[in-house]
Order: C-alpha cells, then sequence, then structure tokens
C-alpha cells in the first residue's frame, strides 16, 4: 500500500467530519442539501479508494450505489420536497450555533477516544479512519436533536447513515453485499415513508415545525 | 385382577382425559345441539368420570406408576407420575366431577352467551387440564397444563360474557391465576436449586438449604393460595363463582380449588424435604384468618352464590389450618400426629368437594326454577322443588358440619389432632395452638349458622316472590347429578373408617406414618383415630340411635297424644294481616354477626326516611380486602406509572436526547 493511497483517505476523512461540522453549523435547508450531497461524494471518493487500494471489486459495487442514492436521487428528492413544501429556511436551532459547535468538537473526542481500541485490532488500511466515522454518527444524531425543523431532520438521519457506511468500510471493507443493498433500499424507503408524513404534518398544523407534534401528547 | 388393574392405572387415566378430550372435540362439531351434547356428551363424560374414580382408587395402595408423554417442547416432553396423593386428588375430581357432569347435561340450555358445544369443548378442556395438573411429575407439565386449567376455567366463568360485570369478574380470575402461576413458577424454579433439571424427581433428591427452602415455601403458599383462596387472594372467588353457570361453579370450587390443595402438599410434604416448623404457624394463621373471615363474610352475604363462595374460602382455610398443623407435627418428627392431621385435611378435601358441588348444583336448579339469586326474594321453595330441597339438606347438614354427616367427621378429625398439640416440644406453640383450636370452633359454629341461614331463606318459611309458586322441581340428569353427590356425602359421612383406610397409603408416603399402621383404626364401625380410650366416634350407630329415638318419639306422640292429624292455620301471634315480606330476611338472620364484626365490614346501608311513601332499605357489604390490600397496590402502581409518565415529554427532541444519551452512555461503558 503507497502511503499516498493512505494520504487520500484521510483528506476524505477529513472532509467527511468538515462537512458534518458545516452541516450542524448551517442554517439554510438548500445549502444543507448540497452539503449533503457533497459529503455523499466524498464518502464515495473514500469508497472507491479502498477498493482500488485492496482489490475489493464489491466495494465498487457499493460505491456506485452509494453515488446513485446519495448524491443523486435522495438530494434531488429532497430539492423537489422542499419546493413542493416551499420551506427554504430553517429558522432557529434549539440550541446556539456556537454551543453546538463545541458540544461536536467534545463528541469528536469521544468517538476518538472510543475508536482508539477498536481500530487496534482493525487490518484494515483506512483504521484510523474509524473515529472520524464514529464522530459523523454522534454528530448527525445531535443535529437530529437539535433541529426544530421536520426536513433537517431528515437529512440528520440520512447523514447518520453516511457515518455508518463509512464506519462499515474503515473497519472491515465494507458490509456483505446484500446488507448493503438492504441498507440502501431502506433509506430510500425511509426517506419516501418520511416525505409522506411530511406532507401530512404539514397538513395537519400548517407548518412543518414539529412543536406542533407536542399537541399529541396524552395528559 | 387388581395386579393388572393397578399396573395398568395411569395408562386407564390417560384414555379418561383422552376421552374427556374428545368429548370436547365433539362437542365443538355439534355447537348448538343442545339435545346431542347435553343427553349424550355430558352423561358419557360423567361415565369416564366414574371410571377414572375406580382406576385411582385401585391404583391408590399401589407402587407409584410413571409415564412419559412424547408431547411438550423437543427434549422436554411431560413425565407423569401416579402416586398415592395423585390417585386420591384423581378420585376427587372423578367422583365429585361425575355428579356435576350428568347434572350439567339437564343444566345447560340454549340461547345463554357461549354455544352449549363450545361450552362442552371448554368444560372437558378443563376436566382433562385437572387432571393431567394431578398426573403432571415435572414442572414444566405442571404449569403448561395448569395454566390450560386456568383459562379454560376463565372461559367457562364468562359463559354469559355480553354482560359487563362477569367480563369483569373474569378478568379479575384471569389477573389473580396468573400472578399466581409466577409465584409457582418461581417455587419450582427453587425447588431445582440450580440443577436445571425440572423433573420432580431431581427436585425430591435436592437438599435445599434452610433460606432456599423457605422461600419455596412461601412461594408455593403464595402460588397455590392465589388459586385456593387464601385470605389476602380470594377476592376473585366471590366474583367469579357467581358469575359462572352453577355446575362451573360447582366444578370450580368443588375441584379445581382442590388441585391448589393437591400443590401444596405436593411442594411442602413431597417434594420439600425437611420442613420447618415455623411454615407451620404461618399457615396456621392464615388459614384460620381466612375460615373465620370467610364464614363471617358468608354470613352477611344476600346473594346465595356469593354465601356459597364464602363458605369455600372458609373450607379451604380450615384445610389449610389442617396442613399447617401436619408441618408442624413433621418437622418435630411427630410422625403420627401429623399423619392424623394430614388426614383430616384430604379427608376435608374430599367432603368439600362432594357438599360443595351439591350445594352449588343446588343452588343451579333454584336459579333455573325461579331466575333469582338473591336470597331477599326466594322462600318456601321446600314445597315447590322437594327433591332438590332434600338433597340440599344433606349437602347443608355436611357443610354446617352435624353428625353423622361426612362435613362433621372431617372436623372431628381436626380437632382431634388438636388436643395433641400440648405433647409439642416448643412452649410458645403450645400455648398459641389452643387458641387456633378455639379459632376452628368459632368458624364450625358460625358455619352452622351460614347453612341455616342458607337453606332456611331459600327452601323454608313463605315465598317471598309470588312467581316463585311456578317453581319447578329439578328433573332427569339433574336429579340423577344430585342424588350421585347426595349418595357421596351420605357414604363418606356413615363410613369414615373406610375413607381413612383409604387415606393411609398416602400419609405414609407423605409423613411416614399412617393412622391403621398406628393400630387404632381396623374397626370398620367405630372410628378411634388416636386410642379408643381418648376418643371414638361411630355415625353409623349414631345415625341409627338418632333414627330410632326420632321414629319412636314420632309413633309415641301420634299413637298416644294426638292420634290425628288436624289442619289449621298457625297462630297469628295476634296480628291478622301477615304478608311473606314479614318473614326473617338474608339480611335480618346476618344482622347480629355484622353487629359483631362491624369493624371487618365495609357497609353503606340506605335508610328510609319516616316519610317515604315507598321505603327502601339496602344494606351492601364490601369486601374491607379491596381498600386494604387492592386499592393500595393500585395506588402505588398508579403513581409510578405518572413518575414514568414524566418521561413523556411530546417533543421528538427529548425522544432523540433520550436515546442519544444512552448510545453515548453505553458507549462509554466499552471504555471501562
Amino acid at each position: 500500500m503507497s502511503p499516498l493511497v493512505g494520504q487520500v483517505i484521510n483528506l476524505f476523512a477529513a472532509v467527511l467530519l468538515l462537512i458534518a461540522f458545516a452541516m450542524l453549523a448551517q442554517r439554510r435547508i438548500v445549502t444543507l442539501i448540497h452539503l449533503f450531497a457533497l459529503q455523499g461524494l466524498a464518502l464515495v471518493g473514500s469508497t472507491t479508494t479502498v477498493a482500488f487500494a485492496t482489490g475489493q471489486h464489491h466495494l465498487y459495487w457499493s460505491a456506485g450505489i452509494t453515488f446513485a442514492l446519495k448524491v443523486v436521487i435522495l438530494p434531488l428528492i429532497l430539492h423537489r420536497l422542499i419546493r413542493r413544501l416551499n420551506v427554504k429556511w430553517d429558522i432557529e436551532t434549539l440550541i446556539n450555533i456556537p454551543t453546538m459547535m463545541l458540544v461536536g468538537i467534545l463528541l469528536v473526542v469521544f468517538a476518538f477516544n472510543l475508536a482508539l481500541p477498536i481500530s487496534q485490532f482493525s487490518q484494515s488500511i483506512a483504521r484510523g479512519t474509524l473515529g472520524i466515522a464514529m464522530a459523523c454518527v454522534l454528530m448527525s444524531f445531535l443535529m437530529m436533536i437539535t433541529r426544530s425543523k421536520a426536513v433537517p431532520q431528515v437529512i440528520g438521519f440520512l447523514a447518520m447513515e453516511n457515518g455508518l457506511f463509512f464506519a462499515a468500510t474503515s473497519a472491515t471493507y465494507g458490509m456483505p453485499m446484500v446488507v448493503e443493498l438492504g441498507i440502501a433500499l431502506d433509506v430510500l424507503v425511509g426517506m419516501v415513508i418520511l416525505g409522506v408524513f411530511m406532507f401530512q404534518i404539514r397538513e395537519q398544523f400548517d407548518s412543518l415545525d414539529i412543536h406542533h407534534l407536542e399537541k399529541l401528547k396524552e395528559d | 385382577m387388581a395386579q393388572i388393574a393397578s399396573l395398568l392405572a395411569i395408562d386407564g387415566a390417560l384414555i379418561v382425559v383422552a376421552g374427556w378430550l374428545a368429548i370436547g372435540v365433539a362437542g365443538l362439531a355439534a355447537l348448538h345441539n343442545v339435545r346431542l351434547v347435553g343427553r349424550l356428551l355430558f352423561p358419557l363424560s360423567a361415565l369416564l368420570s366414574v371410571a377414572l374414580a375406580g382406576i385411582a382408587l385401585l391404583a391408590l395402595p399401589g407402587t407409584p406408576q410413571t409415564a412419559v408423554l412424547a408431547i411438550g417442547l423437543p427434549d422436554l416432553p411431560f413425565h407423569l407420575r401416579l402416586d398415592a396423593l395423585s390417585a386420591f386428588f384423581l378420585a376427587l375430581l372423578g367422583l365429585a366431577s361425575a355428579g356435576i357432569s350428568v347434572f350439567a347435561g339437564g343444566y345447560f340450555r340454549q340461547g345463554e352467551g357461549t354455544p352449549p358445544g363450545l361450552l362442552c369443548m371448554h368444560y372437558h378442556l378443563f376436566l382433562a387440564s385437572m387432571a393431567l395438573v394431578l398426573l403432571a411429575d415435572d414442572a414444566y407439565a405442571y404449569m403448561v397444563t395448569w395454566e390450560m386449567m386456568a383459562l379454560s376455567s376463565f372461559f367457562l366463568v364468562t359463559t354469559n360474557h355480553r354482560i359487563a360485570e362477569i367480563r369483569k369478574a373474569g378478568y379479575l380470575y384471569l389477573l389473580v391465576a396468573h400472578v399466581g402461576a409466577i409465584a409457582i413458577l418461581l417455587c419450582f424454579g427453587v425447588l431445582q436449586a440450580n440443577t436445571g433439571d425440572y423433573t420432580f424427581a431431581n427436585m425430591r433428591a435436592q437438599h435445599l438449604s434452610p433460606f432456599w427452602a423457605s422461600c419455596a415455601f412461601g412461594l408455593s403458599l403464595f402460588g397455590f393460595g392465589a388459586k385456593a383462596g387464601i385470605l389476602p387472594l380470594h377476592i376473585w372467588l366471590p366474583e367469579a363463582h357467581p358469575a359462572a353457570p352453577s355446575p362451573v361453579s360447582a366444578l370450580m370450587s368443588g375441584v379445581m380449588l382442590k388441585t391448589a390443595v393437591y400443590g401444596l402438599i405436593r411442594v411442602n410434604f413431597d417434594l420439600i424435604a425437611t420442613p420447618l416448623w415455623w411454615w407451620g404457624t404461618i399457615a396456621l394463621g392464615l388459614g384460620l384468618a381466612t375460615a373465620i373471615f370467610g364464614v363471617v363474610f358468608a354470613a352477611a352475604q344476600v346473594d346465595m352464590k356469593r354465601l356459597l363462595a364464602y363458605s369455600s374460602i372458609e373450607n379451604i382455610g380450615l384445610i389449610v389450618v389442617g396442613l399447617g398443623l401436619a408441618i408442624v407435627f413433621n418437622a418435630y418428627r411427630m410422625d403420627a400426629l401429623a399423619a392424623l392431621a394430614l388426614a383430616a385435611s384430604l379427608y376435608h378435601c374430599l367432603n368439600h368437594a362432594l357438599f360443595k358441588s351439591l350445594l352449588f348444583l343446588g343452588t343451579g336448579s333454584v336459579l333455573h326454577a325461579t331466575h333469582e339469586r338473591s336470597l331477599g326474594k326466594l322462600g318456601g321453595l321446600m314445597r315447590f322443588m322437594p327433591f332438590v330441597a332434600w338433597t340440599t339438606l344433606v349437602g347443608v347438614i355436611a357443610s354446617a358440619g352435624l353428625p353423622p354427616s361426612n362435613g362433621f367427621v372431617s372436623e372431628w378429625l381436626l380437632l382431634q389432632s388438636f388436643l395433641f398439640t400440648g405433647e409439642l416440644p416448643n412452649p410458645y406453640l403450645r400455648m398459641l395452638v389452643p387458641v387456633f383450636a378455639a379459632g376452628v370452633v368459632l368458624v364450625a359454629a358460625l358455619a352452622g349458622y351460614v347453612m341455616v341461614k342458607f337453606f332456611g331463606v331459600i327452601f323454608l318459611g313463605r315465598p317471598r316472590e309470588e312467581k316463585l309458586a311456578q317453581a319447578r322441581d329439578a328433573d332427569g340428569l339433574e336429579r340423577l347429578g344430585l342424588a350421585w353427590l347426595t349418595a357421596g356425602c351420605l357414604l363418606l359421612g356413615l363410613f369414615p373408617v373406610a375413607v381413612l383406610e383409604v387415606i393411609d397409603p398416602i400419609t405414609v408416603a407423605m409423613v411416614g406414618k399412617g393412622l391403621a399402621q398406628s393400630g387404632h383404626a381396623g374397626d370398620w364401625l367405630m372410628l378411634a383415630p388416636v386410642s379408643a380410650e381418648r376418643a371414638s366416634y361411630s355415625p353409623l350407630l349414631f345415625f341409627l340411635l338418632t333414627l330410632s329415638i326420632v321414629l319412636v318419639a314420632f309413633a309415641l306422640v301420634r299413637r298416644f297424644y294426638h292420634g290425628r292429624v288436624r289442619r289449621a292455620a298457625p297462630w297469628d301471634c295476634g296480628f291478622p294481616m301477615q304478608t311473606a315480606r314479614m318473614q326473617d330476611t338474608a339480611e335480618g338472620f346476618g344482622q347480629p354477626i355484622r353487629q359483631i364484626f362491624e369493624p371487618f365490614f365495609r357497609m353503606r346501608r340506605e335508610l328510609p326516611s319516616p316519610f317515604d311513601s315507598a321505603p327502601r332499605y339496602k344494606v351492601t357489604v364490601e369486601d374491607p380486602m379491596w381498600a386494604w390490600v387492592y386499592l393500595r397496590i393500585a395506588a402505588v402502581t398508579e403513581a409510578a406509572s405518572r413518575l414514568v409518565g414524566l418521561l413523556q415529554r411530546g417533543r421528538i427532541s427529548i425522544y432523540l436526547l433520550y436515546s442519544f444519551v444512552t448510545l453515548v452512555a453505553l458507549l462509554s461503558l466499552t471504555q471501562l
């Protein structure tokens, strides 16, 4: 393995993490979707690099699927969704952005600390990036928690899946093809369901603000 | 011949069980055909019951037999075993269910909730599962059949499921049954002592430490107590018995409660090798409290089936008192006395199965003839239903524990065993146990009071309602069932020595000594459980003597005093306007008891004002256990669920935060 390949993988990992931070800080929904597509692209890059470096052919396939799904189809659906729902702004996060960035940094430290013993046992060339993958997962989760509108939450959910996928490639050269296909299908179906759900929420409350869901609570 | 019969006994019992199941399925095929179900299937099942009783009685003195059924989970077949104890309770099941099934054949009619065919299936599933409970020889088979028994009886209780109250009663029953089943399961878990082998044979081989043995005892008392109706867990009985059709009430009260007693004996005398003496005092105390509670509440009831349900609680209390005494004696290795107390309990089980079934069936006939359950609207039925009245009278005498009935024998034996507590080595027990004996006597006396009320208000006096004059006596199959149980009560009362000889192998197996073995019984006429000098009783002589005195007196009076019968209106005490409403009512009869035991009752009285044009007097007596135990449990549960409810904030962010925090916490745990 040439050091260049390792460097490239690390670069992609760094880009992923950077984008995760950017998503955490971003308020505009359209930009958020662009960032999500970009993250997908970085994931495709890293997967292809790993496939090239190790000669695992099935990773090409998963890179292809990732490209089709996360760079092309899902962003397109999301764009259509916000056009039809007519929401471009995510007005306010629940916690202000600098605080969230600080929490994000803490999460990254935590994730690296966590990944340390695991990556020692891994044989993968991308083992150093496991911490980044976990940080991505946790930060996307954080984004889901702190957004008050439905669309950014869905994007957070999808980004979390990106992190998971990256963790799988970096730790064990990807999951078996069947599992990967299953997850891809899951994400697609989940997207469709959530889209329907969002229309329902808007119809019910004339808004996509999930604060309104609090009315459903039983006293 | 007997050898062959005893060899095949367990197969015979299984054939009877299979026959019952087949009858149940046949009932399913003839769902709405009352005639077929009533005239053919139920009498057929009664024949099977008689066969089972015969097989069990033949097998009783023989050696235990085992069988393995190939049903169940892979590698976990049903182990079955027929020993003396199982055989005794199987005989009890057979004898009681024979009468009940015949009666049921004439009792169930179209248009009362569940269709008769389905009812027939539930009924026979219930019978079959009870037989299998008694045969089970591993915890797995026991629990499966135990649950089958609970579920099938639940469906029987909720036969008239369109009535909300009955659904509620059924739910309560199911709830208590399951709480009890959990305790029984845990009890078996303790008994197998971490060996992972749940057969009873393995449990017998374990030697538990006193702590774990006590745990097993406590769990068994709780679990089987829930089914039998020991004090705080009796709550379902007075609800479920009136809700169920009468043959079902009879079967539940007469037989199903005894399966719980069987479980108690099986665990505490057979599976646990070394009992501790203080278990016995707990059982004594709980049993006596249950008995007093049951009899006092029975005296205050105005619904005839509720009254009988409370009376069942009382009888179970007496049986548990006997078991407690047997445990105490057994712990101190006073085998002969333990045998006496245990035999008294078993005898009372058998008696209660017969006379309580008889009384419940009697109420069933009354219910069908009058459509009334409230004692306040019955009365004077002896004239219109003489057969039911006379058979019920036998049951009433037995239940009241009067000689020469069977109820007297078992209560007398129980009191006899109390008389020897002076020989106990523990001074506190010596002081305490006579108090229990006094309590048992009180219960016996009050039971007589309750039964006078039951019989007097229903059958004697004048009809309190006009429509009672149209009441028709039971006929055909119903009569046959009542007559069978009546004959059973009489025979058990008149030939106690024979019954004790049947019980003997059980006490030999459980506590190591029998009554006949110690050489005191054996004279077929005279029952002398300890020694002829101390006490002896001959019901047959007593009966004949009483009968001859009555006949002679009757003849003499007729001969020398009136010489002729003169019919005239009875003296009206100088008050010419008498109506049936002026008779002593059920409420009035129970009033002294209500007065004396007032602190135990939660009563609500509605008194009419002097100016009411239509005065109404109403008193409702509630079970205090609801307020003391159950409502408190409910309140604690509600408070706890409110605390859990605090977690529910209704905001997705918070919910996500929960999973996030959980995730981070679990991940940081991996660091440790």
